[in-house]
């Protein structure tokens, strides 16, 4: 573990659907530059944990800190939590980069609208200047020349680094990543691991659920490997792998590698 | 076919048949938009004033609506003026009523129009607009209506359709729309065939004109949609 920052913290994190407890009390500490992947099989709450991150999911209880700032919540009606300050909850949320499993760009926008968006909308930035941010962005991920397609016009891994770009153009904290490759084919699957090699390359925090065992084993800092809605194992990836406590985690890996 | 000198009277029929399809159509789709954002709305209240909307202008006849809604604010005008002293006799213009029982029925139709584009946005795109900071208001805005549009599009140019020959019913209170002017000089020139295959001629120079309309929007509506979806 580094000294570095904290750059979110979770702490205890609850949720159930009626009377399904699918999180049971999870915590977890990323600190700037971590970049952490959170295994586990299908049902054991991986993504219902990013979601609740940012509130898409409401969570029954537990605390969310982004870079020393705690997301106010209150319990509502229906007894699960939700956002006690509103725009605290939009500003928190501009702050936290989400990358969906099922890209969800905006079909009636081009590449380039996609991007701009929220930066011009949200952060209230010059259209120029988002334009030449979304620009730069798209060098990166390789897709400079299709700014003014459609999303339908490009493939499935192309959407994707498009994705990645519309959130990487808020300047976000911290970045999630929900299975951002488990609805590609599997040829498409590597351009968007390199694109996520190169964020984690360049420090930043990020936290991933993911089934790519090997790339998981090669940019993590850390694995978390959850269980029936808890955290089993945890741990640097030498070890996760290697030799991992749990014996769940040992089978689990075994039959995934 | 020998207007008899009748023909500028048709063309200010059409006229006004126009504008009280346009205004009602700017009306109604107001009222459509509200009506399905009560329906898809979580609030108990919300849906069930939008369910009771729809229920009810759906199952009366629009000639009763137009009726009712001519002879009934009058009568409600006059209860309120008399509270004011005024005992005078109001009446809302036809052109008023019309407007008013044309765009609360189209609003209704409309209403479940929009309601299923409503429905048929992924729920991913709101998702992905909220997680970047948007507001509820500015997704709804920028990525829910725009797209609502593009879906709700041959549904409501149908309906805008069925409007436009609805504006004859308007006459039946006085307004000197289309119908009316028609029947007007049937009574002078007692040559029914002549007026009204002329006035049939101008609904359905009308309708076409709006189905070129609804073409281009479609088209333009759909852009960036080729291919996949």
């Amino acid at each position: 573990m580094s000294d570095a920052p904290v750059a979110l913290e979770i702490r205890d994190l609850h949720k159930s659907y009626g009377s399904l407890e699918v999180l049971k009390g999870i915590s977890l500490q990323a600190r700037d530059g971590d970049v952490i992947s959170i295994l586990g099989s299908s049902g054991s709450g991986k993504s219902t944990f990013l979601r609740c991150i940012n509130l898409l999911e409401s969570p029954s209880s537990g605390t969310i800190t982004v870079a020393g700032e705690s997301l106010k919540l209150k319990k509502n009606k229906d007894g699960e939590l939700e956002a006690a300050d509103q725009k605290q909850l939009e500003r928190m949320r501009s702050e936290i980069g989400f990358v969906f499993q099922n890209f969800n760009l905006w079909p009636h926008r081009t590449v380039l609208e996609n991007i701009i968006e929220a930066p011009v909308h949200v952060l209230k930035r010059s259209k120029d200047e988002a334009i030449a941010r979304a620009e730069e962005l798209l060098k990166k991920v390789g897709l400079y020349d299709k700014r003014h397609n459609y999303p339908s016009q490009l493939s499935g891994g192309q959407q994707q680094r498009i994705a990645i770009a519309r959130t990487l153009a808020m300047d976000p904290q911290v970045l999630l990543f929900d299975e951002p490759t488990s609805a590609l084919d599997p040829e498409l699957v590597n351009e968007v691991l390199a694109v996520m090699r190169d964020l984690a390359a360049e420090g930043r925090t990020m936290l991933i659920v993911t089934h790519e065992m090997r790339f998981a084993r090669d940019v993590s800092t850390q694995i978390v490997f959850l269980h029936q809605g808890q955290v089993e194992e945890v741990g640097p990836p030498e070890k996760v792998f290697g030799n991992p406590d749990s014996e769940r985690c040992r089978e689990f890996l075994s039959s995934h590698i | 076919m020998d207007l008899q000198g009748f023909g500028h009277l048709l063309i200010s029929g059409a006229w006004v048949t126009l504008q009280l399809a346009l205004c009602s159509l700017a009306v109604g789709l107001i009222f459509g938009l509200l009506g399905a954002s009560a329906k898809v709305s979580s609030s108990k209240v919300l849906r069930a004033i939008g369910n009771g909307y729809t229920l009810f202008v759906r199952g009366m006849p629009e000639l009763l609506l137009v009726l009712t809604i001519f002879f009934g604010s009058s009568a409600v005008l006059m209860a309120i003026a008399s509270q004011f002293g005024y005992d005078e006799y109001i009446e809302l213009s036809p052109f008023v009523a019309g407007v008013t029982a044309l765009s609360i029925a189209f609003g209704a139709y409309a209403t479940e129009v929009f309601r299923s584009a409503l429905q048929e946005i992924p729920k991913g795109q709101k998702e992905a607009a909220v997680a970047l900071g948007m507001t509820k208001y500015q997704t709804f805005k920028r990525v829910t209506l725009p797209q609502v549009w593009r879906i709700a599009l041959p549904g409501l140019g149908n309906l805008f359709l069925v409007l436009l020959k609805d504006t004859a019913l308007v006459s039946v209170i006085g307004l000197n729309e289309l119908m009316r002017q028609a029947a007007v000089a049937v009574g002078y020139t007692k040559e029914p065939f002549t007026f009204y295959v002329a006035a049939a001629c101008i609904y359905l120079f009308l309708t076409s004109i709006s189905m070129a309309g609804l073409y281009y929007l479609e088209r333009f509506a759909n852009r960036g949609y080729q291919g996949a979806r």
